[in-house]
């Protein structure tokens, strides 16, 4: 398979006031693959991520320059419409965040936003996506329960769920296991390895296994600078600089 | 050495204790004491009658109260459907909208109209809000007012009660997580409908609550309604008519004409009454709070 570019990167730039997050990337997200953004902490990995879906927009005093685009579309042209940007990405934060309502609720939030009424036609989503996120079996009988009282694990299969409802092309997933038990990571894990057949995946990672393990492409940020990006192959088998060769073998930290 | 700290430990221990627990108390102790003073007058008269006669003539011997109570439950009714939509509004703009250098000015605003004394809120209404009604408002809605009335009151109140509510919303707003916020708008949704459907969600209990402290206060609150609402012990049948809320009786008339026999004893029950009603909100406020903890989360 040939790799498509999904989303563009050029010359961004993010600034938090007088203090720059992200400083000049230029980089190519391949599409139906799973994209390793990795890096020390405070390196800009969740900057650039959010950058993706304009999360970044409402940070009090946040300025950027350079593009991003999607399908050829640059993403911070005024005109385009932000909230069917944000449809076309399923977001998996840190920490699931649950909506305060049930379990069904959250899977139909977003269909519901976007227009869809129908019981039949919501029910139908509702079943289809938590069977997608591996959570159908366990939540069948309680579909109306606050979704509050899931485990952790399992509220973070719902917000996966609630994100591929709204039937994106992308999803993000910022340090989506950091908060998991290993039991609970490895179901996400191999739930991203099933669905980058059908969508292309970002994830920020701190976890060097975790993106051994999953990247086809990766990204490696240091202190808001792209250091080295490439197939994950090549990125970790022979890294050509040696922050990264550092990185890699855990010198950085 | 040693013995004195440890001497001194447990006295401040028990100090301490004694404090916390009189203070828990001192509702009771009140309740109790304007129990005490009002039993001549319920023993003279049912309590049934006490509440629900309209007829207050002291030197007669008839201290019907309900005119009071319904003064009270109108004046504070209006502040309430005044207050609430503003105070909301305004929280959710503060919160969700506002710039973080509009937040810093106009916080600390509207926290000192908590602190400004009510005769100053009094007078305000006196020159402002009672002409407004008698010149323009009551004309407008085709009847005549002195404009000391049910409105004047309730407005007033209103005023008094947003930095209350506004205050609370606030600080309930800004314990909803932002990324509940942002796993919202990553699914499309506008800011609006995650202020509707997330933020207000999850806030509820807190915004109950918030309005259940304004209650309290408008149902208390004396000198600025006592000095717009007209004092006319009969029982308001529009917003146009002047009410007596029960504060403003008690404070109107307590230590005058004490040598009327009973008298004493029935305002002490009108502060007895207003001291349950009180109480009575503030526990429905824990019931309607828990009910919608468990509905959502």
């Amino acid at each position: 398979m040939e790799n498509h570019t999904h989303i563009r990167v050029r010359e961004l730039s993010v600034y938090y006031g007088r203090e720059q997050a992200l400083k000049n990337i230029s980089v190519d997200i391949p599409e139906k693959r799973i994209t390793a953004i990795i890096g020390p902490s405070g390196c800009g990995k969740t900057t650039l991520l959010k950058s993706f879906n304009r999360l970044i927009d409402s940070i009090d005093g946040v300025r950027v320059s350079g593009e991003i685009s999607m399908n050829g579309d640059n993403i911070f042209n005024p005109k385009i419409d932000v909230t069917l940007l944000r449809k076309k990405m399923g977001l998996l934060s840190q920490r699931p965040h649950p909506l305060p309502m049930s379990i069904y609720d959250n899977v139909a939030y977003g269909p519901r936003i976007h227009g869809i009424r129908k019981k039949r036609k919501l029910d139908q989503i509702v079943e289809h996506y938590l069977k997608e996120s591996s959570l159908w079996e366990e939540v069948r009988d309680r579909l109306h329960t606050p979704a509050s009282g899931l485990s952790v694990g399992q509220q973070q299969r719902l917000c996966l769920a609630r994100g591929l409802a709204v039937e994106p092309e992308i999803i993000l997933g910022d340090e989506p296991t950091s908060a998991l038990d290993p039991t609970a990571s490895q179901r996400i894990e191999e739930k991203f390895l099933q669905l980058k057949a059908r969508y292309t995946i970002v994830v920020v990672t701190h976890i060097l296994r975790q993106a051994v393990r999953l990247a086809d492409y990766v990204v490696f940020l240091y202190l808001g600078e792209l250091i080295e990006h490439g197939p994950a192959e090549e990125v970790f088998k022979s890294p050509k600089k040696e922050l990264t060769q550092g990185y890699i073998k855990g010198v950085i930290v | 050495m040693q013995k004195l700290q440890i001497i001194q430990d447990r006295v401040a221990r028990q100090v301490m204790f004694a404090l916390a627990a009189f203070a828990g108390l001192i509702v009771f102790l009140m309740a109790f004491g304007l129990f005490v003073r009002s039993r001549p007058i319920l023993e003279s008269f049912p309590l049934f009658e006490l509440l629900s006669s309209s007829s207050w003539h002291p030197l007669k011997g008839e201290f019907g109260l309900f005119p009071f109570l319904l003064g009270t439950l109108w004046v504070t009714g209006v502040s309430i459907v005044v207050a609430v939509p503003f105070s909301l509004l305004c929280a959710i703009h503060l919160s969700e909208y506002a710039t973080r250098r509009i937040c810093e000015w106009v916080k600390p605003l509207i926290d000192l109209l908590a602190g400004i004394p009510s005769v100053v809120y009094g007078i305000c209404g006196v020159l402002i809000i009672v002409p407004l009604i008698k010149n323009h408002l009551a004309p407008l809605f085709g009847t005549f007012s002195t404009g000391y009335t049910v409105l004047a009151g309730g407005l007033v109140l209103a005023v008094m009660v947003f930095p209350i509510i506004i205050h609370v919303a606030l600080e309930v707003f800004s314990s909803v997580p932002y990324e509940v916020r942002e796993a919202s708008l990553a699914l499309g949704a506008t800011k609006w409908q995650t202020v509707k459907l997330v933020v207000l969600r999850k806030a509820m209990p807190g915004i109950i609550a918030a309005i259940v402290l304004g209650i309290s206060r408008a149902f208390g609150e004396t000198m600025a309604v006592l000095m717009v609402a007209g004092n006319v012990a009969r029982v308001p049948k529009s917003v146009f008519d002047p009410a007596y809320p029960l504060p403003a009786l008690i404070a109107n008339n307590y230590g005058e004409m004490m040598s009327v026999p009973l008298y004493d004893s029935a305002l002490l029950l009108a502060s007895l009454v207003l001291l349950l009603v009180v109480v009575f909100f503030n526990i429905l406020s824990r019931f309607v709070l828990i009910h919608v903890e468990k509905g959502i989360q």
